[in-house]
């Protein structure tokens, strides 16, 4: 318990740190950039190569589960919708980019840590919590959305497509059922759990890696103890933020 | 001019540092000498802060380290260049990008007038034209030098050195131990050089100063270093058989 509340005091002081006292603001512009880069255009593939194949599954599993007759066709375009909007956009994508881009954090600063670079930075009078960590946590809460966003439209399309090419729906039921009562709520919801996830999955591995310590093998627990923690906080915060926002 | 004064540290149980006493002296290499795993790292990072000592003060040109506000920390950490053991260079950023660090973080100076400075230190360290290798791409003396370019290049009046030969063969050990001290004598800096390399101590200690069990044991300067009857300095400047020669011959004269 104690370990756990110490670890709780050392994340919100670290976070204090992080945004206290930052250097000139021309010093984090390249940075936020490079960032923007490592953490959001290069998810592009796998954010939409994972939306593609949700997509399909989710309109086939859903075609395949209709069998009634009660239940018409455009459900599957509807479910689709829904299922990619509420939950697969912000909540699935942020498991797999606690992964990616989690442990690419934790492992970055981690080894930062052990061979001496933040020791440099901190012996230069430089706030390295805030060099370090604030730019990757710019990037993350300005690309996210933007990833979210990819996944929700090639997952539906995807959708269509398959359910299209297969003919467990039609084109038409399909895009009536994307239409169906639509709200775009749904969307703003999708956003400001995508914006929350993105300060944990930045700023969680970068506190495991931040505190690393020993050698290569010690980075590497870190690193997976960085995705760990970020993916259950993702789950808590998903379970609370729908708590707030839908009911 | 830096003062240690009554520094002691401890990690949990273990007495690390006992009342540790030392002066630095400007324009002087100051060694901290002793066996591994007795203090000397500890004691140059409660110097710097990156530990914070249990007990003491650290005065730099009499003003108390310890009891800085944010902005004097960070104007004095301007004035400290420190050369870490395994030269700690910024992976991500090229010899030109890492020298010039201190310079964008803290310098008005345009982009030229930087890369001018990069130059220069560079040029004194030896490696011109290396300014677009990557860490990686480097030789170990060649992450030192890039390294003692990165903390020279602000001008410090303090610089701190932590094991500068480790890893390192004779002859470019030579060459780093020459650059410190050169750098020592031209910007007339107090140099702090953590150390158990003997050859380096002789070769350009002007200042020594021995712990053993986590106490200054002896301090002095190289000559008196070869004449000391302290038995725990004796039997670690002397452990080899070569020094214990030179020893006999001294004491044969």
């Amino acid at each position: 318990m104690t370990g756990i509340l110490g670890n709780f005091g050392r994340y919100f002081l670290l976070m204090r740190r992080v945004f206290s006292r930052a250097e000139k603001k021309n010093i984090y512009r390249p940075l936020i950039s490079d960032e923007m880069i490592k953490i959001g255009v290069q998810s592009v593939g796998i954010v939409a190569l994972l939306s593609f194949f949700m997509g399909a599954v989710v309109t086939l599993q859903t075609a395949v589960n209709i069998e009634s007759g009660w239940i018409p066709k455009w459900t599957v375009g509807y479910t689709t919708r829904q299922t990619m909007i509420y939950e697969f956009s912000s909540t699935i994508v942020a498991l797999v980019l606690a992964g990616k881009v989690g442990s690419n954090i934790a492992s970055e600063i981690g080894t930062m840590r052990i061979s001496e670079q933040i020791d440099a930075l901190d012996i230069m009078g430089v706030n390295s919590a805030s060099y370090l960590i604030l730019p990757k946590l710019i990037a993350s809460t300005v690309m996210f959305p933007f990833l979210v966003l990819l996944a929700m439209s090639v997952g539906i399309c995807s959708g269509a497509i398959i359910g299209t090419m297969t003919k467990a729906v039609s084109l038409n039921d399909f895009v009536y059922g994307i239409q169906y009562d639509f709200d775009s709520y749904g969307i703003v919801y999708s956003l400001i759990k995508t914006v929350f996830f993105a300060f944990i999955l930045s700023t969680i591995p970068a506190y495991h890696g931040y505190y690393a310590s020993g050698g290569a093998l010690e980075v590497g627990k870190s690193s997976t103890k960085g995705v760990v923690y970020s993916m259950v906080a993702v789950m808590v915060g998903n379970y609370l933020l729908t708590q707030i926002l839908l009911l | 001019m830096i003062q240690v004064q009554n520094i002691s540290k401890a990690f949990k149980d273990v007495q690390v540092l006992t009342d540790i006493n030392i002066d630095f002296f400007p324009g002087k290499v100051n060694f901290i000498i002793g066996r591994s795993g007795q203090g000397k790292s500890v004691l140059l990072k409660c110097m710097v802060g990156l530990l914070e000592p249990n007990a003491g003060s650290v005065l730099y040109d009499g003003v108390d380290f310890l009891n800085m506000n944010e902005d004097q920390h960070k104007a004095i950490r301007q004035e400290v260049g420190m050369l870490f053991q395994g030269a700690a260079l910024f992976d991500s950023m090229t010899v030109e990008e890492n020298v010039m660090f201190p310079l964008t973080m803290y310098s008005d100076l345009t982009q030229e007038q930087k890369l001018i400075k990069v130059n220069e230190c560079l040029e004194r360290v030896n490696l011109v034209g290396k300014n677009n290798l990557y860490p990686a791409e480097l030789s170990g003396g060649m992450k030192k030098r890039t390294g003692i370019a990165r903390a020279i290049i602000m001008n410090p009046k303090f610089l701190f050195v932590d094991e500068p030969n480790s890893g390192l063969d004779p002859e470019t050990s030579i060459v780093i131990d020459n650059l410190i001290r050169s750098i020592t004598y031209d910007l007339g800096s107090t140099t702090i050089v953590v150390s158990h390399d003997m050859n380096s101590v002789m070769e350009i200690g002007d200042k020594i100063n021995f712990i053993s069990g986590g106490k200054v044991e002896w301090k002095g300067n190289k000559h008196e270093l070869l004449r000391s009857k302290n038995e725990a300095l004796n039997n670690f400047v002397f452990a080899s058989e070569f020094m214990q020669e030179i020893k006999d011959r001294l004491s044969g004269e």
